[in-house]
C-alpha cells in the first residue's frame, strides 16, 4: 500500500477540488431558511369539551428503570387511571440522542393519542414528532423539552427563575440572624441547569435582603458521590466559618450531608439545596439537614398526562392563556410558548418528608 | 451431497428463508407491520448497519475486523456540524466528511498493514481516538439547523409514497458491493486472504494493498453514513451511532460469513440485516420490553456462530458415512 502514496493523494486532491468548487454557491449556515417548522394547532380549543375516555398515553422517558423518571411516570400512571385511559410506558436502555426515534416511531403506528416524552436531544426527536402530529398524536415533552416546533406543550418542573430563588431564600434561612460565608457544592462545571440555577442565586444575593450572605466558593462534585463528599470536606477544611452549604444537585447534597453528619461540624454546618426525600431522609431525621426542596416528580408525570388528555379532547390547543383543570393539582394555564410550569418546588423538613417516598 | 444440496442447507440460505418467515408472519401477526409507513421506518431503522456492513462483510471474509466505524461515524458527525457552524456550504461538507471517513480508514490501514499490527487491537484503539477526537471537536453539544431540503430527503419517500429515498443508495451501494465481492477477482482474491493469508500472498495476491484499501473503503462508508445519521436526526453529536459496531457486526456473522475468514456472502448478510431489524421492530409494535430484545438478538447471534458449525459437523459426519458405503460396495 505504500507504493501508492500518489493515488491516494490524487484521490484527495480531487475530492477536495471537487469540495472548494461546489463551495461556491452552496447552501450554507446563512442562506439556510429552515422552512421545515412543525405543523401548528389550528383547530380551535373548546375549554368545555368533556375529557375523551379511553384515550391512549403513552410515556417516554429519557432511559428505563431510572428511578427519577420512575416516579416520574409512576405519577403519569396514576393520571392515566383516573381519567380511564390507557397507559402504557416504553423507552430505550440508553439514553443516547436517537435510540428514542424507533420508539417514537412505534407509537405512532400504534396510533396512540398522546406521546408524553422526555428527550435525549431537543432535535434527534423531532422529525418523528412531526410525524406523530401530522398523524394527529399530541405531543407533551417534560423533564427535557424538545425543539419548541416538534412539540404541543412542555411541562416545566420549575423555573430557572424559580429554583435559584428558592436556594437562596433557604441559604438565608439556615445561616440565620447573623448570616456568613456559604459555599456551592455543584455537579460539573459546565452543566446546564445547574449553572444556571447558580447564576440566579448570585443574582438574589446581591439584593440587600442577602447582604449578610457571602458566597466564598463554588466547588463541583461531578456528581460523582466519592468526588462530592471530598470536595465537602475541602470546603470546611479551606473555610472554617462557613455556615452553609448549598448544592443544588442530588448527588451533591447526600454526600455533603453524609460528610457533615459524619463531621464535628454536625450542628453548626447546614446542609441545603436541592435533593431527594429518600435519600435525605436520615440527615433531616438526625438534625443535619434541616430544610431542602425539589419538584415532585411524581407531580410532573401526573401534570403532563392531564394536559395531554386535555388537548387529545380538544380543552386546549396549546396557545398562551388557556385553561385546563390537572385533577389533584388544580387548575394550569399555559405560558408562553406552550410551556407549563408545573409550580415552585416542593420544601421538605422533619415535619412533612414521611408523606414522601421517591 | 449434491451442489444443489449443499446450497439450500448452507446458512446463507436458511438465514434468507427464516427472513422471508419472519417477515410474512410478522404481517400477518403483528398489527400495523405491514404498513408502508412501517416499512419507511424499517428501512430508516437498517440504513446505517446496511451501509456499514457493506465493507464490513468484505473485512470479515479477508479475516480481519474494523470496530472503529461508530466512531468514525461520530467523529464525521461532529465535523459535519463543526463545519456548518464555520459557514461552509452543505454541498462542501458532505463530501469532505466522506473524505474525512476515509482518513480514518488510511490510518487503521497503516497501522494493521503498514506496521502489521492485529486488526482487532487496532480499531479498539482507534474506536476509543475517533470517538475521543469526535467530544474535542463538538464537546456535549449539538448542532442542529441543517437544511431542511436535506434532512427532510433522508426522511423522506419517493413522492410521498412507500418507497423511503434512501432505500435508491442502499440498492445502488449493495449491488456495487456485491458485484465486486462476488463476481471480480478482487472478490475472490477476499475469500483467499480469509483462507490463509499466506498462501494468498505466494500466490500473487497483494495482501497488504487489499486489506489497506478496503480499511480506507470501511472508513468512507462510515462517513457517509455520519452524514446521513446527522441529516436524519437533524443532530450533529459526539455521541451519534455509539455502539454501533456491534449492531453491524452482529448483522454479518448472523448473516453467515466466518469470523475466522474465508467464508460469507453478501446475500446473507443483507438478509441478516433486514432479519434483525424486522425482529426488533414486530417485538417492539408487540410492547416487548428493551431487555427481552437484548436477549432475543443475542441469543440468535449465539445460534448463527453455533449453527453453522453443527450443519458443518453433520455434513462431514454423513459425507464419511457415504464413503464409507462406498468402501464396503
Amino acid at each position: 500500500m505504500l507504493r501508492s502514496p500518489r493515488t491516494l493523494l490524487s484521490v484527495t486532491s480531487a475530492a477536495l477540488l471537487v469540495a472548494g468548487l461546489t463551495a461556491c454557491g452552496g447552501t450554507t449556515k446563512d442562506s439556510n431558511t429552515n422552512s421545515g417548522s412543525g405543523t401548528q394547532a389550528s383547530a380551535a380549543a373548546d375549554p368545555n369539551a368533556a375529557i375523551k375516555e379511553g384515550l391512549k398515553i403513552a410515556f417516554l422517558p429519557k432511559q428505563l428503570n431510572n428511578p427519577y423518571s420512575d416516579v416520574e411516570t409512576g405519577g403519569g400512571k396514576v393520571a392515566v387511571d383516573e381519567l380511564k385511559g390507557e397507559y402504557k410506558l416504553v423507552g430505550p436502555n440508553d439514553a443516547s440522542a436517537s435510540s428514542q426515534v424507533s420508539y417514537i416511531n412505534t407509537l405512532i403506528q400504534q396510533q396512540q393519542d398522546v406521546i408524553v416524552v422526555a428527550a435525549n436531544d431537543p432535535n434527534a426527536v423531532c422529525p418523528s414528532l412531526n410525524q406523530a402530529r401530522a398523524a394527529k398524536i399530541k405531543v407533551i415533552t417534560f423533564d427535557s423539552d424538545a425543539s419548541k416546533d416538534c412539540r404541543d406543550a412542555f411541562i416545566n418542573q420549575a423555573t430557572t427563575q424559580g429554583i435559584g430563588e428558592s436556594l437562596a431564600k433557604m441559604a438565608l434561612e439556615q445561616a440565620g440572624a447573623d448570616g456568613g460565608e456559604i459555599a456551592v457544592l455543584s455537579a460539573t462545571p459546565n452543566a446546564t441547569n445547574q449553572n444556571s440555577w447558580i447564576e440566579v442565586m448570585k443574582e438574589e444575593l446581591k439584593k440587600p435582603d442577602y447582604a449578610k450572605l457571602k458566597l466564598v466558593k463554588v466547588a463541583y462534585g461531578n456528581d460523582d458521590d466519592q468526588k462530592s463528599f471530598q470536595e465537602a470536606q475541602g470546603l470546611l477544611q479551606s473555610y472554617p466559618n462557613l455556615k452553609v452549604i448549598v448544592a443544588p444537585t442530588t448527588v451533591g447534597i447526600a454526600a455533603g450531608a453524609r460528610y457533615i453528619s459524619s463531621s464535628s461540624y454536625k450542628g453548626k454546618v447546614a446542609v441545603t439545596g436541592l435533593g431527594l426525600p429518600n435519600q435525605m431522609r436520615e440527615y433531616v431525621k438526625d438534625g443535619t439537614v434541616t430544610k431542602f426542596a425539589l419538584w415532585n416528580p411524581a407531580d410532573i408525570g401526573y401534570l403532563a398526562a392531564f394536559a395531554g388528555a386535555a388537548m387529545a379532547s380538544g380543552q386546549i390547543t396549546g396557545a398562551e392563556g388557556e385553561k385546563f383543570k390537572a385533577g389533584k393539582l388544580g387548575e394550569y394555564t399555559i405560558g408562553k410558548d406552550g410551556e407549563i410550569v408545573l409550580g415552585p418546588p416542593t420544601e421538605f423538613t422533619k415535619d412533612n418528608i414521611d408523606q414522601f417516598n421517591f | 451431497m449434491s451442489e444443489a444440496r449443499k446450497r439450500l442447507t448452507s446458512w446463507d440460505s436458511i438465514i434468507l428463508v427464516l427472513t422471508v418467515l419472519v417477515l410474512i408472519i410478522a404481517s400477518l401477526s403483528v398489527d400495523n407491520f405491514g404498513t408502508s409507513r412501517n416499512f419507511t421506518f424499517m428501512v430508516l431503522d437498517l440504513l446505517p448497519i446496511i451501509l456499514i456492513a457493506l465493507p464490513m462483510t468484505m473485512i470479515i471474509v479477508t479475516g480481519e475486523i474494523d470496530l472503529s466505524v461508530a466512531s468514525t461515524l461520530g467523529l464525521t458527525s461532529s465535523m459535519m456540524g463543526w463545519l456548518w457552524n464555520q459557514g461552509l456550504s452543505i454541498e462542501t461538507i458532505i463530501p469532505l466528511c466522506v473524505v474525512i471517513g476515509a482518513i480514518c480508514g488510511v490510518v487503521n490501514g497503516f497501522l494493521i498493514t503498514g506496521l502489521g499490527l492485529p486488526s482487532l487491537a487496532v480499531t479498539i484503539g482507534t474506536l476509543a481516538l475517533y470517538r475521543g477526537l469526535a467530544f474535542v471537536v463538538l464537546g456535549d453539544g449539538a448542532v442542529a439547523d441543517f437544511p431542511w431540503n436535506y434532512t427532510g430527503w433522508v426522511t423522506g419517500t419517493i413522492g410521498g409514497g412507500a418507497v423511503p429515498n434512501v432505500l435508491i443508495l442502499i440498492v445502488v451501494l449493495a449491488l456495487l458491493f456485491g458485484i465486486v465481492q462476488h463476481a471480480t477477482p478482487f472478490g475472490r482474491s477476499l475469500y483467499a486472504i480469509g483462507a490463509n493469508a499466506q498462501a494468498a500472498h505466494f500466490s500473487g495476491i497483494r495482501v497488504a494493498r487489499t486489506k489497506f484499501w478496503l480499511y480506507v473503503v470501511s472508513g468512507a462508508v462510515a462517513g457517509l453514513v455520519g452524514v446521513l445519521w446527522t441529516l436524519r436526526y437533524s443532530s450533529a453529536r459526539a455521541d451519534n451511532g455509539s455502539g454501533l459496531e456491534l449492531a453491524v457486526v452482529a448483522a454479518v456473522l448472523l448473516g453467515g460469513v466466518s469470523i475466522f475468514g474465508g467464508k460469507g456472502s453478501l446475500p446473507g448478510v443483507l438478509a441478516g440485516v433486514v432479519l434483525l431489524t424486522a425482529l426488533q421492530n414486530a417485538l417492539r409494535l408487540e410492547d416487548v420490553s428493551g431487555q427481552a430484545l437484548n436477549i432475543v438478538t443475542g441469543s440468535l447471534l449465539v445460534l448463527s456462530v453455533l449453527l453453522p458449525n453443527i450443519t458443518t459437523a453433520v455434513r462431514g459426519n454423513y459425507q464419511r458415512r457415504r464413503l464409507r458405503q462406498a468402501a464396503s460396495r
